[in-house]
């Protein structure tokens, strides 16, 4: 499959100026929460360090970790199941909703879900998926895709939101008030939630030794799909595993700083296999690997693999917070997504491929992430690995792409001092061509996109090697 | 102190002035200035942009070049941070343990300019002249590679005649990124945009910065739009007196 490439998208979504409008506001508020509750926590590097540890460790055992999740659930009264792709766990999910005979299910906030397109699946098999947090609802209604992995509908204002639901939610009257759209969706989705019979989630952690699976949120849909039908089904991605229950420690005071920029999240659900009499009757967790033990297999990507989807790093990148979150056509994007995608969709993708240059490698991202992921550095391995895959594919791709052989033949030139020498001089004669009033206001070819609306100044007569040599005579 | 000069190659071919500026300012605060010949190019923008085979030669220059060097210092932040960030992952990938070495035994000697004079040197005054509005954008590799924190700053804070303003968003992206101000010129400019408002918003005559890559690119909008605000190198700026 080929996606659009980044650049070439990102062109239509700068020019929406609500967008850029609404995703601008929003960042920057979120941004701002951040810093004050993260400033108030004087062990935040620590907590970073341990978060990061505790990751790293799980990468190099999972193996051993999953076998023992697996074996918790299943101690537990849960049911384990495992998915090679999207494809399989689809699969696996649709036969198990339909064995309920059901023909709605609800479902909580997820990303996994998003990336299998569970929802489609289900949908082709006469099964209606809905969503329940607000925002999935909103991008649901408006049959379109997330943005945000935390705030889906980050990209919609008050006013469109309010729009959408006087017309799909049957609202006559309604104010854009926060309150009363939220009112409306709440009276909408109580009557579903009290007679689902299968509820879907994803999983913010699972427990190695315990079994247990957690989900935090903000709203309290994700209690009550998790608590109310008798049948819970979870997917999980496998690197979401944490070895032990103390560990929560760590994270649960990571996540919801850097997510929500709040202190504590306002619903925590952990459940445990089954309880009888209590919750669901019947729980299955489905574990996707999705191309994820490719990640895990490459060295340096193998970190992108400890993320804990908090969206911090989508919250300061000075990218995403210009193009939104479709530029990037993947259910991840900014940075995270910019190293996740290609990873997981693989680099034949000329979209996936044109992530890892969707960035200025200015280590805002770095800087926030909870878990200490070295997103530019991941980035510019992912550049290696694209450039390496096109050198190697070589014939006339290669060689007559600009990019590559002015690479080429700047990297000639470095390795000798006398072909250096030369090709300054050459560059200060080549550029008369351009200049014009003592200033480079048109190139031609690819560095068009630098005078598309940027000046140049002209390379000045003296290099400063010269200047050199003739103060030292 | 001995210093050697490590000019990066695009300030040796684009902007010989800083340079010129870095040896006024180091010979003036009683050192000695080298300049070595043979160096060329750090190879920051083959390593980001992908080329890291190309890399590897580069990187076996520069420890050959400045091996012997008592201390390094460049007026690019991004090219220190190359070498002090990124060259032991050239290294590692030449899988050549004698250049892994070389580069460990290097990198603690290489120096930002104010971060050299500042935490180094633990100079804070320069002596400088400058009666010009200045605005300082601290770049992205000054700040988050490299973590220079305030050293710039309080180097311009005791320049005589400065008025030296707060630039709003000051820790915001400026939208270069090397290949990315081509690959991405949109976005890039869209980020550019914003930079250039708030630089406006000082009302300053210069903006300043640590890196002539990123002034290249925040100067090229200032001029097509005929701002009336000039980018000049930090060096430039610590390089002037009263005489000169
Ligand atoms: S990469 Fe880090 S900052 Fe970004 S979502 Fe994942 S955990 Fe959060």
């Amino acid at each position: 499959m080929q996606t659009p490439t980044f650049e070439e998208s990102a062109k239509a979504y700068l020019s929406d100026t609500q967008l850029r409008r609404n995703i601008g506001h929003a960042t920057h508020t979120i941004r701002d929460k951040r810093q004050t509750v993260v400033d108030e926590m004087p062990d935040w590097e620590v907590l970073r360090e341990a978060g990061s540890s505790l990751k790293n460790r799980i990468m190099r055992h999972l193996d051993e970790y999953l076998l023992q999740l697996e074996e918790s659930v299943r101690q537990a009264g849960g049911q384990v199941h495992w998915a090679r792709d999207a494809g399989e766990a689809n699969r696996i999910i649709v036969d198990l909703v339909k064995e309920q005979q059901v023909e709605e299910v609800v479902k909580v906030k997820s990303i996994t879900t998003d990336e299998i397109k569970l929802n489609r699946a289900l949908a082709e098999e006469g099964v209606r998926a809905l969503e329940t947090d607000l925002a999935e609802l909103i991008v649901q209604l408006a049959g379109d895709e997330p943005s945000h992995i935390l705030v889906p509908a980050i990209h919609k204002n008050r006013a469109e939101i309010r729009e959408l639901f006087r017309k799909k939610l049957n609202q006559g009257e309604l104010s854009d008030r926060p309150e009363d759209l939220a009112e409306a969706a709440r009276l909408y989705l109580r009557k579903k939630f009290l007679s689902a019979k299968v509820g879907i989630s994803g999983a913010n952690f699972a427990v190695a030794d315990t079994g247990t699976v957690a989900v935090v949120e903000s709203e309290g849909n994700g209690r009550m799909c998790t608590t109310l039908p008798e049948t819970l089904i979870t997917v999980m991605g496998i690197e979401k595993l944490i070895p032990t229950w103390r560990d929560f420690e760590v994270f649960m005071q990571l996540l919801p700083r850097s997510s929500t920029a709040e202190r504590m999240n306002p619903y925590n659900s952990f459940w445990t296999g089954v309880t009888e009499g209590d919750g669901p009757q019947e729980f299955h967790l489905v574990l996707l690997d999705n191309g994820r033990t490719n990640v895990l297999a490459d060295e340096v990507g193998r970190q992108t693999l400890n993320c804990i989807r908090c969206s911090a790093c989508l919250n300061v990148c000075p990218v995403y917070e210009r193009t939104g979150g479709h530029a990037y056509h993947s259910v991840y994007p900014g940075p995270i997504g910019a190293i996740l995608t290609p990873q997981l969709r693989g680099l034949e993708d000329e979209g996936a491929a044109s992530l890892p240059y969707a960035s200025t490698l200015c280590g805002a991202c770095y800087e926030v992430c909870p878990v200490k992921i070295n997103i530019p550095d991941v980035l510019v391995h992912l550049r290696g690995k694209i450039v390496d895959r096109k050198k190697r594919a070589g014939g006339l791709n290669a060689k007559s792409d600009p990019e590559y052989i002015g690479m080429r033949l700047m990297a000639r030139a470095f390795k000798s001092r006398s072909r250096y020498e030369r090709a300054q001089k050459m560059a200060r004669v080549g550029q008369k061509f351009f200049v014009k009033d003592g200033t480079i206001s048109k190139l031609p070819g690819e560095l068009s996109g630098w005078t598309a609306m940027r000046d140049l100044k002209p390379i000045p007569n003296q290099t400063f090697r010269e200047w050199w040599g003739d103060r030292d005579e | 102190m001995h210093i050697s000069l490590f000019i990066t190659c695009f300030n040796d071919t684009l902007f010989p002035e800083t340079g010129r500026a870095m040896v006024r300012l180091l010979e003036r605060l009683g050192h000695t200035v080298e300049f070595p010949l043979e160096q060329t190019c750090c190879g920051q923008m083959h390593y980001n942009t992908g080329y890291q085979e190309e890399t590897i030669p580069l990187v076996r220059r520069f420890v050959e070049v400045f091996g012997q060097a008592e201390a390094i210092v460049a007026p690019s932040a991004s090219c220190v941070g190359m070498v002090k960030e990124f060259y032991h992952n050239v290294a590692d990938r030449s899988g050549d343990p004698e250049l892994m070495e070389q580069v460990e035994a290097v990198v603690p000697r290489v120096f930002e300019l104010s971060q050299f004079l500042v935490e180094e040197l633990g100079v804070e005054d320069v002596g400088a002249y400058y009666p010009h509005r200045v605005t300082y954008h601290p770049t992205c590799h000054s700040l988050r590679v490299l973590h220079v924190g305030e050293a710039p700053l309080i180097l311009l804070r005791n320049v005589r005649g400065i008025d030296l303003v707060e630039l709003p968003a000051a820790q915001e992206c400026c939208g270069f990124g090397g290949t990315f101000a081509v690959k991405n010129a949109d976005t890039s400019m869209a980020m550019l945009g914003d930079k250039i408002r708030h630089i406006k918003d000082t009302g300053a005559e210069v903006c300043a910065a640590a890196d002539n890559s990123c002034l290249m690119h925040i100067g090229g909008a200032l001029n097509r739009q005929r701002s009336g605000v000039e980018p000049v190198h930090l060096a430039e700026i610590l390089a002037s007196t009263e005489e000169n």
